[in-house]
């Protein structure tokens, strides 16, 4: 018999902290698959966010650094800087990346720094227990928007991918989701693509998953995938938004 | 004949995998593993058809398939 597919040897055997049915593991799979494939395990860094994927470097076989708050392309402008031979990537929630750390993803994306930004976002914060996040939805229900966001009081969400695509900087800058198999497919691909776009030199690569957080909508897992393809995907569009030749 | 191994004990019964089965073969078992989730089972193996959406969706990788 033939493995048609197994758990990549990218991934630790340690058990994923996440909550059921949340698809960072989905996220986690796709990119050590990812790095797996290219062959650039070796010489890849990876750098955890502050959020729920703080645990990354436990899950990731390959070298991983952790970063304080949002700062995590500061950190990965210095380990690609150092070795530009190293292949390294980012791994942030919408909390630390949209948040905290708008401004260190912005100026790593204006600088055209050759790294890759795996940008998780639920639209929501997941490890301090469901506060609105800059990216929460208009009338999405958080602890701290028990009424639901109200524009008029808390603004309205960053659609992060194509702020940063009206920028010179960013070599590939896509939008992906992982709400059932087919796009968790396009979503490997667009990983690969963005993982691709950095050996080759090109510049500054980021791809925004939109990712599900049954806890903190509280929804069955099912539920929040279904929430996700009904709700966020109008929100935030799928697909490429930026690439150069 | 396709062939599914589960870790039962990793598995965290979100059910995701059971949705996206075209032959709708998976179903959650009524034991309890030791993290207290009921752990996905596969229900007849004889007609799974070794497709491994389920494995793709698995959160937890916890399905590896074999054809």
């Amino acid at each position: 018999m033939a493995v048609v597919y197994e758990k990549t040897k990218l991934l630790t055997d340690k058990p994923l902290h996440y909550c059921p049915g949340c698809t960072h593991g989905i996220i986690h799979r796709l990119v050590a698959e990812v790095i797996d494939e290219l062959g650039v395990q070796e010489k890849t860094i990876g750098i955890a966010p502050v959020g729920c994927a703080v645990f990354a470097y436990d899950y990731f076989n390959c070298d991983m650094m952790e970063a304080a708050h949002g700062r995590a392309p500061a950190v990965a402008t210095g380990c690609k800087r150092v070795n530009p031979k190293n292949v390294v990537f980012t791994y942030q929630g919408d909390g630390d990346l949209a948040s905290i750390g708008a401004a260190e993803i912005t100026h790593a994306a204006t600088r055209g720094e050759n790294i890759t930004v795996i940008f998780v976002n639920n639209a929501i914060y997941g490890m301090t227990g469901g506060q609105m996040a800059p990216t929460t939805l208009p009338g999405q229900v958080t602890t701290t928007s028990p009424y639901g966001r109200d524009p008029k009081l808390c603004g309205y969400p960053i659609r992060v991918s194509e702020m940063l695509a009206t920028l010179d900087g960013p070599a590939f800058i896509a939008r992906v989701s992982v709400h059932d198999v087919k796009h968790i497919m396009e979503a490997k691909k667009a990983i690969r693509k963005a993982f691709e776009m950095q050996i080759a030199g090109k510049g500054f690569s980021m791809v925004e998953v939109l990712s599900a957080c049954p806890t903190n909508w509280g929804m069955t897992p099912q539920e929040a995938l279904k929430w996700l393809a009904d709700n966020m995907i109008p929100q935030y569009p799928l697909g490429v938004k930026k690439e150069v030749e | 004949m396709a062939k599914l191994t589960i870790d039962r004990e990793t598995c965290k019964g979100c059910g995701l995998c059971a949705d996206v089965c075209p032959k709708h073969l998976l179903a959650l078992s009524r034991e309890i593993n030791a993290k207290g989730y009921h752990p996905i089972g596969i229900t007849d193996q004889e007609a799974c058809i070794g497709c491994a959406f389920c494995a793709r969706m698995c959160p937890d990788a916890v399905i590896k398939v074999e054809k």
